[in-house]
């Protein structure tokens, strides 16, 4: 039984849509991310990525279409899913009059573990953040506060992450140090689903990658598979390799042509 | 998920109580103008008024009691709207919890907070020469008008705290129910109020609710008006559950 549910993607997802009164946010998504893999959805502002992610996490109903997380409906077997997953969303969901060695207590605790200061200690040493444990998080970096986001997301030892736009607003350093925890993630076997408006970003973690376009997946493939729907002739013209930045600009069209003529 | 609702819930309590302790200047200011009418009314108006009812400090605190709940509960919606605001409420919303305690512990929360402040504000006017000729059972019964009153405005308060889109409006909500008492008997006694207002004041349910605690204090029977306060009290709490349930699904939808 546990080879069939190890044979199962982490997520799947079908025909996803939802619209926001007027607003057509998704028009039918798909995409599956495999076990234990580092998926990125690529998106500008406004593409519908939180959406997805919120849809996934149970916090929004889908207006058609499935979803299923670690084999469970998210409509049907919310508890089920939300025992599966963690979400760190937009923003640090930490709480800021709490230290930091209580906002880990607190999830712990929430999650039934045994021994939630054994697991929070443990946390804070591998997030570096135990000369800061017990300082309130108000008084924290935006990277520290973004490892702890990160470190509270472990608890329970989830199977599947979501991590939504986890290096917005973050300094290069900072992004590097988060870049770091969600590789670490993947190591120990862990399912990630990452957005990113950051293209790099999906180019430096993402086992695969999927551009989430007018509502629907437009692209979706490892970097290698991407950078070759660019015809090869560009790679003449051009004297070095399309980067992705490159690759999602050309599939996803509107609102490149300034930029184009600003650099050439 | 039912039987974490209770754990769950008190981890949850426990966290929003460390807010209480370590921002204590919220019951400070919860409790100070309450305190500052009281001060206002008894030392400035009350030599005008006191004449009519008796000791005037006797006749104003069960009103000031009631301004005290209605400016402590304002805090309830704030800290609900920084909580979904902060992102922490998506995250409890997508862990395996009971969902609604994340609710209750906020309004368990503000149960506690108004008992504190409202001890403050009692301790202050007994300072002031407020005395009681109430026994326990009074005093029990108080205690117990006051969480019915506390609980239904909370509920109330959840409403603004779910929907409001700044952190002013989460809180603005309470100015209209911290002037309420201002139109009941709580400071005047209402047979001078003319006829339209007078009709209005003793229509509302802080007058009902004043009246109540002023006679339980006074060691006076309470009469009709027991009913009249509980009637609302009860009314308020159902209306305002169902419609801060409603808010609440519809958020999470």
């Amino acid at each position: 039984m546990t080879t069939e549910v190890g044979h199962r993607p982490a997520i799947r997802v079908h025909g996803l849509e939802k619209s926001y009164q007027e607003l057509e946010v998704l028009r039918g998504v798909d995409f599956d991310v495999e076990r234990g893999s580092i998926f990125a959805l690529l998106g500008s502002n406004g593409a519908g990525k939180t959406t997805v992610v919120k849809i996934l996490s149970t916090l929004l109903h889908a207006d058609a279409g499935a979803a299923a997380v670690n084999g469970f409906d998210v409509a049907t077997q919310a508890a089920r899913v939300r025992e599966s997953i963690s979400l760190t969303g937009q923003f640090a969901a930490v709480d800021e009059i709490l230290t930091g060695r209580e906002n880990l207590v607190l999830v712990a605790r929430l999650r039934h573990v045994a021994h939630p200061g054994a697991v929070a200690d443990d946390l804070l040493d591998r997030f570096s953040l135990s000369d800061a444990a017990a300082r309130k998080v108000s008084t924290y970096s935006g990277g520290m506060r973004r490892r702890l986001d990160i470190a509270m997301s472990l608890i329970g030892d989830p199977e599947v992450i979501f991590l939504d736009e986890p290096t917005t607003g973050l300094d290069p350093q900072a992004r590097l140090e988060v870049w770091q925890a969600v590789r670490a993630l993947a190591a120990a076997g862990v399912t990630v689903l990452l957005t990113t408006q950051y293209l790099d970003e999906a180019e430096q973690l993402a086992d695969r990658i999927a551009i989430l376009h007018g509502g629907r997946i437009i692209v979706n493939g490892t970097l290698a598979e991407l950078k070759e729907l660019l015809p090869p002739a560009r790679v003449e013209y051009v004297e070095k390799q399309p980067t992705l930045e490159e690759v999602f600009l050309a599939l996803t069209g509107d609102q490149t042509g300034d930029q184009k003529q600003e650099q050439s | 998920m039912k039987e974490h609702f209770l754990g769950d819930t008190a981890v949850l309590l426990g966290r929003s109580l460390r807010h209480i302790t370590r921002s204590l200047d919220t019951i400070i200011t919860t409790a100070m103008m309450p305190i500052a009418f009281l001060l206002l009314f008894v030392y400035v108006f009350g030599g005008a008024i006191g004449s009519r009812v008796g000791s005037y400090v006797d006749y104003l605190l069960p009103g000031i009691l009631i301004i005290t709940v209605a400016s402590g509960i304002s805090y309830t919606a704030f800290r609900l709207f920084l909580d979904l605001k902060g992102g922490i409420f998506e995250r409890f919303q997508s862990m395996p919890i009971a969902r609604s305690a994340v609710l209750w512990a906020h309004v368990l929360t503000s149960m506690v907070a108004n008992l504190i402040s409202i001890v403050v504000v009692v301790l202050v006017a007994v300072l002031m020469g407020f005395r009681s000729s109430a026994g326990v059972l009074a005093w029990l019964a108080i205690a117990g008008i006051l969480a019915l009153f506390t609980l239904a405005l909370t509920w109330l308060a959840v409403i603004p705290g779910l929907t409001a889109s700044t952190a002013d409006g989460a809180s603005a909500f309470a100015y209209p129910l911290i002037f309420l008492p201002f139109i009941s008997s709580a400071f005047v006694p209402t047979d001078t109020m003319p006829g339209p207002v007078r009709a209005f004041a003793e229509h509302q349910p802080v007058t009902a609710i004043v009246n109540t605690i002023r006679s339980l204090f006074t060691g006076q029977p309470v009469g009709a008006d027991i009913g009249v306060a509980l009637a609302w009290c009860v009314a308020i709490l159902v209306v305002a559950y169902g419609f801060a349930m409603v808010t609440y699904r519809r958020r999470i939808a």
